[in-house]
Parts: C-alpha cells; structure tokens; sequence
C-alpha cells in the first residue's frame, strides 16, 4: 500500500500527531536569540511579581526548581506550581516567541554579519543575565546552578577520553579531588589562614589568585593523570580503566590518610570565590577550549586513535603523544572544576571523591552522548537538575534515575545526543519560516 | 641507491620464519608488484618495511637513511603512505576528515593553535581542507566529502584509503590489494586512478595484488613470494611464464 507509507496521503493526520508537527513548527521558526529573549522576560517577571504570587495562590515562597519539589513532597500543591509554572514561565515565553520571533531572527541575521564572537559573546550575556535574575530569587537554585556548569567541565573532559578517544578511564574522581584539595589549600593559605601557617594576603588579592590557585589545581591533577598515562597507554585494551580506577582509590586514600588537610573529616572554610560570574566564566572557557581541541585535526586524532589505532599510526598520527595529551587535558579540566567545586561547597571531603562521584560522571557522560560537546553540556544539566527536582523522592530517586538510564542505554546506546559536532554557526543562525504546513496540505497528484 | 631499498630481510615470528633473504628497490616513477598465494607473507612484508613489525635481520632503507625499527607513524611522516588489505577507515569520521588527518605531521600550530583556536590556524586547516579536496576531486569522490565513510559503497570506501594515503605526500605508496572486493568496472577505474597518481605525482608504488590482470598491466616488475622466499622476479611476462610461478598457483603435476 502506497498511501501508508507517503506523508501527504488525503487521509488527514488525526490527534497528538497533528497538533505536534504545528506545534513544532510554530517553535521551529525561533533561533536561540529569541529563546533568550523569552527566558530573560521570564526571569525579570519573576523577580518583580514571583514572591507575591507564590503566596497568592497558595504557596509559601517561589518554587524552587518548576514547582517539581514541591508537588513530590506535597502533592496538593500540585495544581498552585503548575499555575505558577504557567504564569511566570510558560506564557511569557510563548508570548515571545509567538511575537517577537521575527525580530530576534532579524537581530541573528544582522549579528552572523559581525564576527562570530561578538555574536556568541551577545548570546552568553544574555544566558547570564537570565541565570544571574533567575538564581537571585533562591539561594538554593543559585547553588545548583553553580554545581550544575561545574558538572559541565567534569563531563565534558571526560568525554575527551571515554568518548572522543574511546579509552575508559575511571580516574577522574581522583583528579578532581586532586585540584580541589590543591586549590584549596592556595586560597586557604593565602586568604584565611588557620591551621597552615602562611603568609597572609590582604582580601581583596583573593579574586585574582583564584584562578591561579585553579589552574595549579589543574596542573596538579594533570601530574596525576602522567601516572596513570605512563603504564597503560603502551598497549591498549583494559589496562587504563583497571589502572586508574586504581589511581582514584590512591588518591582518596591519601587524602583520607593527610591528617594535616583533615583527613577523613575534610577540608573546610574556603573564601567564597566561586562566584556564580566566575562559575559560568570558567564553565564558558572549558566549552570553548575543548571543542576548539576536538574539532581540530589534531583533535579528529582522537576519533582516529578509538576508532582504528594501526590506520591512525600509519597516516603519521603519533598516537602515543595523542593519548598522553588528551588525558592530561582532560585532567587538567576535572582539576580545575575540582578546584570550583570546593569553593562551591566550601568544603571538601575525600568521602565525595569515590565510587559514587565516579558513577555519576560516567552517568551524565553516556546519558548526554559520547563524542558530543552538546551531548555532554546536556547530559550534565539534565542529570543534576533530574537529581535535584526528584530529591523529596529521597531512595526512589536512586531507583528513578537508573531505571531512566537504563532506558536510554536501551533506546540510545551511545547516548541522547552522541556524534555530533557542536556548530556554533547553526546554532545562532536564524531560523527562516519552512512553511511545512502549506506543502503538506496540497493533496497528492495522483 | 634507489628510493626505497630492502636488504636482505628476514624475520621470525617465534620459530616461524615468515619472510626470509628479502630483497627489493623501488625507484620513482615505478611500480613493483608482488604477487603470491594465500599466506606467503606479502602483507607481512608490508607490516615490516612500514614499521608495524621490526625485521630480525636486514635494513631498509629510504632516501639512503635507515628507517629500520623507527616507530610507524615517524617511518609514515618520511614519505611512505599505505593503504590496507582489509579498509581500516575511522568509522565515525568523513570522507573530508580522513583525508585532512592524514596530514597531521604537517600540521605546525600545534596545541595553543588546537586549544585557543588562532589565526594561524584557522588559516592553516583552510589550506589542508583545500589540498584534501584537491585530492578527492583526484580520487573522485570529491562529492561525498561529508559523508561518514560507513554510509559509503565498498568501491568508494577504498578511493577514500587511496585519497587518505595520498595526503601524506609519500615518495612510496603502498597498495595492499586496492582492487579486493572490486567489480570490474570499479577496478578499471581504481586502475586508471593508480596510473594517475603515480603519473602526477612521480610515486614508486608498491602493489600487492591477487589479480593477475592489473598486476601484469600496470607494474614494471613483478615477485612472486611462495612462503615468505621469493622465488621469481623480473618484467611481468617473464613472471607469468616462470614455471615455478605456475607452479606455486596451480599445484605441481603430481607423477604416479
């Protein structure tokens, strides 16, 4: 039968399917620029009318993460958080896009005329301005969002090299302990003093050491990785994942054992610096830099060396220096975002660096898509933000987040959004009308 | 001194001795085929000249400089590109990226270029894009430059190695069975492509092949290896008529 498989039979499309392409296409049209737009309005309204209509309609402050807490721990509130959902979030933006579409798909028009930076640079102030409004309604949500970008760094270098190189490395707890606890140590010692006897800066060095302190973080983890390097990239196989998970164990024994930075009680009372501006600053530098590698010829290496290592070596690609340089970048990630995390928390554990910290990287990892810059910037907030909304579930979470896992594994099993490039160009472009409907209304010729 | 010249080579594996009293020199502009059944080592000869294994006994020598037991991807960069018996293409990469990573000891930004993305680079992966598609034009398959290689046909997947192998700009191609697989019209063209190549580009290449057709109609000279010895050499008629040859295809007459 010809007229079950074409698209355009005169039978008309009925129910979910119909309202769903419209749907879609209705939202097709809007690029980015106007997805901000409609966010920020968003955000603005929320701040300005947020606290009083929570209490309005009967809740006791703004709901924290889209009204999912609440409704889990109290489900009759469910029918005050949709509407708070819909009033402050749902209709602005729909309003904007419906509206302004137009406008923003002539604002990204004229801004890919200018350089590509300008036009990415517009883009990010715009995502700030919406994340600086929306976290000022809640500490809380100010808290997870910063946990959420440094969750960002994490998968993401660990992408570099269980995806794009294809080596299964389970070291990066370890690396991330690593900077965490050096960075710590420069900004405590230096700014607040205690129990380590160094010399004391005046306060306000601290936001321009900070980095630095991340950076040697980084560099530290990056010494650890060249341990782990040096004796399982000589063959290939197994090795590295047996040997680096072995490396995380030293290394969060180590830290357990160092009475003088705590040990098993940890690591507290660093300065408040990671800031939620120096969050999303270094968060926006590590996307940059890392697609920036993988998408250069040096970095298609990667994807030469995992995909087949003897062609790799015979189209002159060094794929010992490639492997070594690839997992000592990685590192040198996971120990910068080590070193954002413990200024997040402000305190730092070695209990935090183990099994579980490495089974939630490698999750938000494989979930978000391997060898994907998107896939992993999606995996992270989806993860964090699914583990933060389904919290009041408390151990039904733990069986909730799996069992989605698990699915995604069966449905995807390279993940949501694997294999792709992250193409900043189609990604600001504006989107020109398709007109799908007309061409799929005109009845078929025969 | 010929381009690539190989002495008196051997090697072992364990108590098995897989190519014994190698000889072979390829000048420019020449192609040397080698020929021989199933198992006699040819590609095992490959492997060794091209660093995969190192000989144990013998010299190699390119441009008169030793590149025995240098390291693949060192003896590759010094001008000698392969393609495989069995496609080893990346499978999760296009047609375009294959070609332009195989220019990747040529590349000079190095990491700050990799990591920060600088004008000097962009500038420079312009310039290998434009040399790799040069190349595919070449290998006709310029049109398919971003597809992934495993949506493509067989016949193209094997353009893609030649292509691939060209954008190292070796002095010695390897050719390891470029028609396997091939209907007859892919291989007349394959064959056309060879002979382009090896034209513009004043190649030595070296073939191994299981048809006699193409051997016999593009080298200049032709061995036939019969477990790991060679045991005819000379102008491709001289080979075909060699008793010996025809012996190691077809069997001995046995007498009763």
């Amino acid at each position: 039968m010809k007229s079950t498989i074409d698209n355009s039979s005169p039978t008309p499309r009925k129910g979910i399917r119909r309202y769903w392409s419209s749907f879609r296409q209705f939202f097709a049209q809007t690029p980015l620029l106007g997805w901000l737009f409609g966010l920020l309005l968003a955000s603005i309204l929320e701040n300005l009318i947020g606290y009083s209509l929570a209490r309005t309609i009967g809740l006791s402050k703004p709901p924290v993460l889209f009204g999912v807490d609440i409704a889990l721990k109290t489900p009759h509130l469910l029918p005050s958080s949709l509407l708070y959902d819909l009033v402050i979030y749902i209709i602005p933006i729909v309003l904007v896009v419906r509206f302004l579409t137009p406008l923003a798909n002539r604002l990204a028009a004229g801004l890919l005329r200018s350089p590509m930076w300008l036009s990415a640079l517009v883009h990010m102030a715009l995502l700030y301005a919406t994340l600086y409004l929306w976290t000022n309604v809640n500490d809380y949500r100010a808290l997870v969002s910063k946990l959420m970008m440094v969750s960002i760094i994490i998968t993401l270098s660990l992408n570099v090299v269980n995806g794009y190189m294809g080596e299964f490395s389970c070291s990066h707890p370890g690396f991330i302990a690593l900077g965490a606890y050096i960075a710590s140590l420069v900004t405590v010692g230096l700014f607040v003093g205690g129990d380590f006897g160094f010399i004391l800066l005046p306060k306000f060095l601290a936001p321009f050491v900070f980095p630095v302190a991340l950076i040697l973080g980084g560099a530290v983890a990056a010494l650890g990785a060249l341990l782990v390097a040096f004796p399982s990239f000589r063959t290939r196989g197994d090795y590295l994942a047996i040997i680096s998970l072995a490396f995380m164990f030293i290394v969060k024994s180590l830290f357990e054992n160092l009475e003088p930075l705590g040990g098993a009680r940890g690591f507290g009372n660093q300065p408040n610096l990671a800031t939620l501006p120096v969050v999303f600053i270094w968060t926006m530098l590590s996307i940059w830099i890392i697609n920036n590698f993988v998408q250069s010829t040096m970095g298609k290496a990667l994807n030469a060396v995992r995909d087949n290592e003897l062609a790799a070596d015979a189209m002159t690609v060094d794929t010992r220096k490639t492997k070594m340089v690839t997992f000592l970048f990685a590192a040198f990630w996971a120990g910068v975002a080590g070193g954002l995390f413990a200024h997040v928390i402000r305190y730092v554990n070695p209990g935090t660096f183990g099994l579980q910290k490495l089974a939630e990287v490698l999750a938000m990892v494989y979930f978000g898509g391997l060898n994907s810059v998107i896939g992993s910037i999606v995996g992270a907030v989806g993860y964090n933000l699914l583990s933060e909304m389904l919290r009041p579930l408390e151990l039904l979470k733990w069986i909730i987040i799996p069992l989605l896992l698990i699915l995604v594994m069966i449905f995807r099993p390279t993940g949501l959004i694997a294999f792709r490039e992250f193409d900043l160009r189609k990604i600001l472009q504006p989107k020109v009308s398709p007109k799908i409907e007309e061409v799929e209304n005109v009845p078929p010729a025969s | 001194m010929s381009l690539l010249q190989v002495n008196q080579m051997t090697h072992y594996f364990g108590g098995l001795r897989a190519v014994y009293n190698y000889n072979l020199s390829i000048n420019p502009g020449e192609i040397h085929g080698l020929i021989g059944p199933n198992g006699a080592g040819k590609t095992t000869i490959f492997n060794l000249i091209t660093g995969i294994y190192t000989p144990s006994e013998g010299d190699i020598l390119l441009d008169g400089k030793s590149i025995k037991g240098m390291r693949p991807h060192v003896i590759a960069a010094s001008g000698l590109a392969r393609t495989f018996q069995n496609l080893r293409l990346w499978r999760h990469m296009t047609v375009l990226e294959h070609v332009k990573l195989a220019r990747y000891s040529k590349i000079t930004y190095g990491l700050s270029g990799a990591f920060f993305n600088t004008p000097k680079r962009v500038k420079e992966e312009d310039d290998i894009t434009q040399k790799s598609m040069e190349l595919l034009d070449i290998a006709g398959i310029a049109h398919l430059a971003d597809t992934v290689v495993t949506n493509l046909p067989y016949g193209a997947q094997r353009r893609v190695e030649l292509a691939r192998a060209m954008a190292i700009e070796p002095k010695v191609l390897f050719l390891d069975e470029p028609t396997a697989g091939m209907n007859p019209e892919e291989m007349i063209q394959m064959m056309e492509i060879i002979r382009q190549v090896k034209e513009q580009f004043n190649l030595a290449i070296f073939l191994i092949e299981h048809r006699m057709r193409l051997v016999m109609e593009l080298s200049d000279r032709v061995q036939t290896l019969v477990f790991g010895e060679v045991v005819a050499e000379g102008l491709p008629e001289e080979v075909r008529n060699n008793p010996l040859v025809i012996d190691a295809y077809l069997g001995k007459e046995v007498e009763t």
